[in-house]
C-alpha cells in the first residue's frame, strides 16, 4: 500500500495501524482457518469519527475494507480481501449506556456479547442471543452474522434484539437506522443490516433490547439409545404445544468429545437431549414433568434435572464446548451449519450416517434440535493425503442435503467466503439478483467486504430483470459458479 | 368522501400506450379479471383507471412488467381495509395511468407444515381464514392485526400491522421467515425460506414488511407459528375515578408488572378524555397465556402488585378494542405513535392537557412495547392539524414517532403523514430506486414521498 495512504491512516489511528507482516498474520483469517488472506494493513479505530475518516479514505482511494470483531466467525466473513484493509473494532468495546426502565443497552461494536449480560444481570436482565463463543465474540460481529445460539428457539436471534444502529456507510456518511422506540417510519433498515455480513457498512453503535430474566430456569438431560428416539421426543415436546427456551441434541461422538474435554458428566448414550424450560415457577414445574414423561415415552433411560445453577452451568459447558472438544477425538474437523425442517431430522440423520460411512469419515452431530439447526462436525486428519478434500466435499454434500429437504445452508454462522458458492443451490438467480439490489443501494462501489455472501459480483449499473443466460452458458461452454 | 374519476391522460402515459397495456394485461390474466375501476376502488377519493386481479404470482409479476413498460402506476390492494394509510399518491389529480392490482384471487394457503410449525400462504388470503386453518392443528400466527376477517396477509405485511401480542411474541418482522416478491421489472424473487433459523443472504422479508408495497408486491409469505395457548386469562384495572387520574399511574403499574419475571402476552393501556368514556378513562388490561397453573400464579402475583388499583371487568373483545378508534365523530385523526415505554405516562398527560386546552375529545389504545393508537376528534381541521403536529414534534424529540393513519384529505394534502424518517431517508430512497427505478409502485405514498 502506498506510503501516502498509510500516512493518512496513521494520522487517524496513530499506533492503531498495523503494517508489519508478522503482526498482520493475526488477522489473515477468522474462525474458519482454511481460508487465509494477508491484509495490506489493519486499522484499530477508537471512535465513530475514526471509522468514518478511514472509510472516507477507502472510498476515495477505492480500497476495499473488511470490518472485524473478535474473529470468531466460522464462515470466513472476516477474511481479509486482496489489496484491502481490515478495520478492527476491538478498541471500540464500551457499553455506552444502560437504560433499565426501557430495557435498552447501547454498545459499541467491539463490546463482548457476554459482557452485556454481565452488566445487566445484577438488575435481573440478560441479553438473549448466546452464541457458543459469547465469552469472546463481539456485538458488532453478532450484528454482521445475525448470530443465534441455543436460546434463540424461544428468544429470537440478534436481529430480534437490535433496535437501532449508527452505521458508517461505504461512502463515509453516518446514518442512523431504526430508533430506540420501535416501528420507526420507513423501511426496516436494521432488519436488512443485521445479518448482512459486513457488506453494507460498519456499525459503530448498536442499541440492544435486553430481556427480563425468567423467574425459574430448569434444565433437563435425557439419554436415549439413538438420535431417532431423541428426535421423536423433540417432536413430542413441540407437538404438545410447548416452546422451551432451548432443545439441544448431541450424538455419541459429540458426547464423547465433550466428556473428554470438559467432563460435563453426560451419560454415555446414542442420543442426548438437553431441554431447558423457563418462565413462571408454576408453569415450568408443570411442564418439566410433561417433558420428562414425553422423553420416557420415547425411550429415554435416564433423565436428570439440574438441581442447582452450578449443575446447570456444567451441563451447558459441555454443550457449548462441543465444537472445540472435537480436537480431543480428531486432529482436524470441519464445523457445518445447516438447517432443516425439524420433521426431516430422522431422514437427514440416517442420510448423513450413510454418507459418512461411504466416505470413511466420522461425523459428530450437535444440533439446536428445536429449530432444526444442525452442526455436523466432519472429522478428518489433514496429514492423510486427500482426506481434507474429502471432508470438505462431505460437509458440502451435507449442506446440499439440507437444501434438498427444504432447509438452509446456514442457520447462524453466515455465508461468508465459505458458502457463497452454495447460495446458487438455495436460491435461483433472480432471488440473488434481487438481494444484490440492496447491496447496490448501500454500497454501489462494493468496497465493504466485497466478494462475500454472493457467488458472483453484480455490477450495480447492470440492468435488473429475470436472469438471462449468457450465450456461452446456453452453448454449454461455460457456467456461473 | 367525494370521489371523482379522471378521464384525461396523465402526462407520462399516452392513451395509446395505456390501451396497449390494458390489452396486454387482459391477455395475461384473462379479460374477466381486468375491469374499469369503480367508485369503491377509490384511493383517497380518486378512482384509478383499471383494476386487475391476477391469479398467480407469475401473473402478478407479468402484470407489473407490462405496467412498468407502459409507464403506468400500480397500487397494490389486499382486503382494502387500509387503503387510506400513507401519503396521497403523487399527481393525485390524474389517474388515467393507474392500475389497482388486487391480490383477491391470490388466496391459497399453500402449506401448513404443522410438524415444523411453519406455514406458507398467498398474499390475498385473509388473516382469519389463515388462522382458522392453522387452528386445526392447534397452532396460530401469533399476531393480532386490525380487521382480521377482511385484512389480508399481504396487506397486513405491507402495513406492518400488529397488536398487543407483540409484547411477548414480537411483531411481523419476528414471525415472517420467507417471502416472494414480484418486482416492477417482472422478476419474481424469493428470500428467506421455510426454516425458522436461516441467515443465508439478505433478509428481504423484513425489508418488505412495512414497505407499503413500494418495493414490490408480496405474493407469498412463510411464517413461523406458535401453539395456541392452552389457557388465556385477561384482567383489567382502572384508576379513573371521576376522570381525575394522572397519566402515569397505569403505565407505572404496567412497567412494574413487566419488571417482575411474569410473561404477559398483552399489556394494554386504554385512555380517553372525559367526553369519550366508552373506551375507559384510564385502564390497564393484562393477558396471561400458558398452562392454567401458570396463568393463575401470575394473576395472583399481579393482584399483589396492583393492590392499589381498582380491578374492573374487562370489556368484551378487549384485545380488539384498537379497531374501535376508527369510528366516532368526524372530522377526526387516527394516528399510530411510538415512544420509549417509560414515556407513555408523560405522553398521556401531554395529550390530556393539549386536548383539554383545545376541547378535542380523544381516545387511545397503547401497548406496553411503546406503540399506541390515538384518535382525536374536532370540528376545526386546522386545530386538529396543529394538535397532531405538536404531538409529533414532542414524540420525535424523544426518539419516537407519530404516523397519521386516517385523516381528512384536507389534512393529508398539507402534511407528510409519516413524519421524519431521519438521516436514513436518502438511503431509503436509494433502495426504492434500486427496486423500482421508474417509481411504478405506490408513488409518493411512503415516507419522504417515496
Amino acid at each position: 500500500m502506498e506510503a501516502r495512504i498509510l500516512d493518512q491512516f496513521r494520522a487517524i489511528v496513530g499506533r492503531g495501524l498495523i503494517t508489519e507482516a508478522s503482526e498482520l498474520h493475526t488477522y489473515e483469517c477468522d474462525g474458519l482457518t482454511n481460508f487465509r488472506v494477508l491484509p495490506q494493513a489493519v486499522l484499530l479505530p477508537t471512535s465513530t469519527a475514526d471509522v468514518q475518516a478511514i472509510v472516507r479514505i477507502c472510498q476515495r482511494e477505492k480500497i476495499p475494507f473488511v470490518a472485524r470483531g473478535s474473529g470468531t466467525g466460522l464462515s470466513g466473513g472476516a477474511l481479509p480481501v486482496d489489496n484491502g484493509v481490515v478495520i478492527s473494532l476491538a478498541r471500540m468495546n464500551r457499553i455506552l449506556e444502560v437504560d433499565l426502565p426501557n430495557a435498552r443497552v447501547v454498545a459499541e461494536p467491539g463490546a463482548i456479547n457476554a459482557e452485556v449480560t454481565q452488566r445487566v444481570a445484577p438488575n435481573g436482565y440478560f441479553y438473549a442471543p448466546d452464541p457458543s463463543s459469547q465469552s469472546v465474540c463481539t456485538i458488532g460481529g453478532n450484528v454482521a452474522e445475525n448470530s443465534g445460539g441455543a436460546h434463540c428457539l424461544k428468544y429470537g436471534f440478534t436481529t430480534t434484539h437490535v433496535l437501532a444502529l449508527e452505521v458508517v456507510l461505504p461512502d463515509g456518511s453516518i446514518v442512523h437506522l431504526g430508533s430506540r422506540a420501535v416501528d420507526r417510519p420507513g423501511y426496516d433498515l436494521p432488519g436488512i443490516f443485521v445479518g448482512s455480513e459486513g457488506t453494507l457498512g460498519i456499525a459503530t453503535k448498536i442499541v440492544l433490547r435486553i430481556v427480563k430474566k425468567p423467574a425459574v430456569i430448569q434444565t433437563l438431560l435425557a439419554a436415549f439409545n439413538t438420535t431417532e428416539e431423541a428426535g421423536a421426543a423433540v417432536s413430542g415436546i413441540i407437538g404438545a404445544g410447548m416452546l422451551p427456551a432451548a432443545i439441544e441434541m448431541m450424538d455419541n461422538l459429540a458426547i464423547q468429545a465433550a466428556e473428554a474435554s470438559v467432563h460435563a458428566g453426560y451419560p454415555n448414550c446414542g442420543g442426548l437431549l438437553l431441554v431447558e424450560l423457563d418462565g413462571p415457577a408454576a408453569e415450568v414445574e408443570h411442564l418439566i414433568d410433561e417433558v420428562s414423561r414425553i422423553c420416557t415415552q420415547c425411550g429415554a433411560w435416564e433423565i436428570r434435572v439440574a438441581q442447582s445453577e452450578a449443575e446447570r452451568a456444567v451441563v451447558w459447558k459441555g454443550r457449548k464446548a462441543a465444537f472445540a472438544a472435537m480436537g480431543r477425538i480428531s486432529p482436524n474437523y470441519i464445523v457445518q451449519d445447516g438447517v432443516i425442517p425439524r420433521t426431516a431430522l430422522p431422514k437427514v440423520l440416517s442420510e448423513i450416517e450413510r454418507m459418512s460411512a461411504k466416505e470413511g469419515l466420522r461425523v459428530a452431530n450437535v444440533f439446536h434440535a428445536g429449530d432444526g439447526n444442525l452442526h455436523p462436525l466432519v472429522l478428518y486428519d489433514r496429514r492423510i493425503p486427500g482426506q481434507e478434500e474429502r471432508a470438505m466435499e462431505l460437509s458440502i454434500n451435507i449442506l446440499r442435503l439440507c437444501v434438498e429437504c427444504g432447509g438452509s445452508i446456514t442457520g447462524e454462522h453466515g455465508v461468508g467466503e465459505e458458502k457463497k458458492m452454495m447460495m446458487g443451490e438455495m436460491f435461483a438467480e433472480p432471488d440473488l439478483e434481487t438481494m444484490q439490489l440492496v447491496r447496490c443501494a448501500f454500497d454501489p462501489e462494493r468496497l465493504s467486504n466485497p466478494g462475500k455472501v454472493f457467488p458472483r459480483i453484480r455490477l450495480c449499473a447492470e440492468r435488473t430483470g429475470p436472469y438471462q443466460p449468457h450465450p456461452l452458458e446456453i452453448a454449454g461452454v461455460a457456467q456461473f459458479f | 368522501m367525494a370521489t371523482h374519476s379522471s378521464s384525461s391522460s396523465s402526462p407520462e402515459v399516452s392513451v395509446a400506450a395505456a390501451e396497449t397495456a390494458w390489452s396486454d394485461l387482459r391477455t395475461l390474466v384473462g379479460a374477466e379479471h381486468v375491469r374499469a375501476a369503480i367508485a369503491e376502488d377509490a384511493v383517497d377519493g380518486v378512482v384509478p383507471q383499471m383494476v386487475i386481479e391476477p391469479g398467480s404470482p407469475e401473473e402478478v409479476a407479468g402484470a407489473l412488467k407490462i405496467a412498468t413498460s407502459a409507464g403506468l402506476h400500480v397500487i397494490p390492494r389486499g382486503g382494502g381495509t387500509k387503503m387510506d394509510w400513507g401519503n396521497l399518491l403523487r399527481n393525485n389529480e390524474s389517474r388515467s395511468g393507474e392500475l389497482l392490482l388486487s391480490t383477491r384471487r391470490l388466496n391459497r394457503i399453500v402449506e401448513h407444515a404443522w410438524g415444523d410449525m411453519t406455514a406458507t400462504v398467498e398474499a390475498g388470503c385473509t388473516f382469519q381464514r389463515f388462522q382458522q386453518t392453522l387452528a386445526q392443528h392447534g397452532q396460530r400466527l401469533a399476531l393480532d392485526p386490525l380487521w382480521p376477517d377482511s385484512a389480508t396477509i399481504g396487506g397486513i405485511l405491507a402495513t406492518n400491522d400488529s397488536g398487543a401480542l407483540r409484547v411477548r411474541i414480537g411483531s411481523l418482522r419476528d414471525l415472517i421467515i420467507g417471502i416472494t416478491l414480484a418486482l416492477p421489472d417482472g422478476t419474481l424473487a424469493k428470500s428467506g425460506g421455510k426454516v425458522v433459523k436461516n441467515v443465508a443472504g439478505y433478509d428481504l422479508p423484513k425489508l418488505a414488511t412495512g414497505s407499503l408495497g413500494t418495493l414490490g408486491i408480496i405474493t407469498q409469505a412463510i411464517f413461523r407459528l406458535h401453539p395456541v395457548p392452552r389457557e388465556s386469562r385477561t384482567l383489567s384495572f382502572s384508576n379513573s375515578e371521576g376522570g381525575t387520574s394522572d397519566g402515569g399511574s397505569m403505565n407505572t403499574l404496567a412497567l412494574a408488572i413487566q419488571d417482575c419475571n411474569m410473561v404477559p402476552t398483552g399489556v394494554q393501556i386504554r385512555a380517553g378524555s372525559a367526553s369519550t368514556p366508552e373506551l375507559g378513562l384510564h385502564e390497564l388490561d393484562l393477558r396471561f397465556e400458558g398452562t392454567a397453573t401458570g396463568c393463575e400464579a401470575q394473576i395472583e402475583q399481579t393482584l399483589r402488585i396492583a393492590s392499589g388499583a381498582r380491578r374492573i371487568e374487562s370489556p368484551a373483545d378487549v384485545w380488539n378494542v384498537r379497531s374501535t378508534l376508527w369510528s366516532g365523530a368526524e372530522p377526526s385523526l387516527v394516528c399510530k405513535f411510538s415512544l420509549l415505554p417509560v414515556d407513555l405516562g408523560t405522553f398521556l398527560d401531554l395529550i390530556r392537557k393539549a386536548s383539554a386546552l383545545l376541547h378535542l375529545p380523544w381516545r387511545l389504545v397503547a401497548q406496553a412495547v411503546g406503540v399506541g393508537y390515538l384518535r382525536i376528534e374536532g370540528s376545526d381541521v386546522a386545530v386538529l392539524l396543529h394538535a397532531v403536529e405538536d404531538l409529533r414534534k414532542k414524540l420525535e424529540s424523544r426518539g419516537g414517532s407519530l404516523v397519521i393513519l386516517r385523516c381528512p384529505l384536507e389534512i393529508k394534502s398539507k402534511i407528510d403523514v409519516w413524519g421524519s424518517a431521519g438521516d436514513a431517508l436518502p438511503l431509503m430512497r436509494s433502495i426504492k430506486a434500486q427496486f423500482d427505478r421508474t417509481g411504478v409502485l405506490n408513488p409518493g405514498r411512503f415516507v419522504g414521498g417515496i
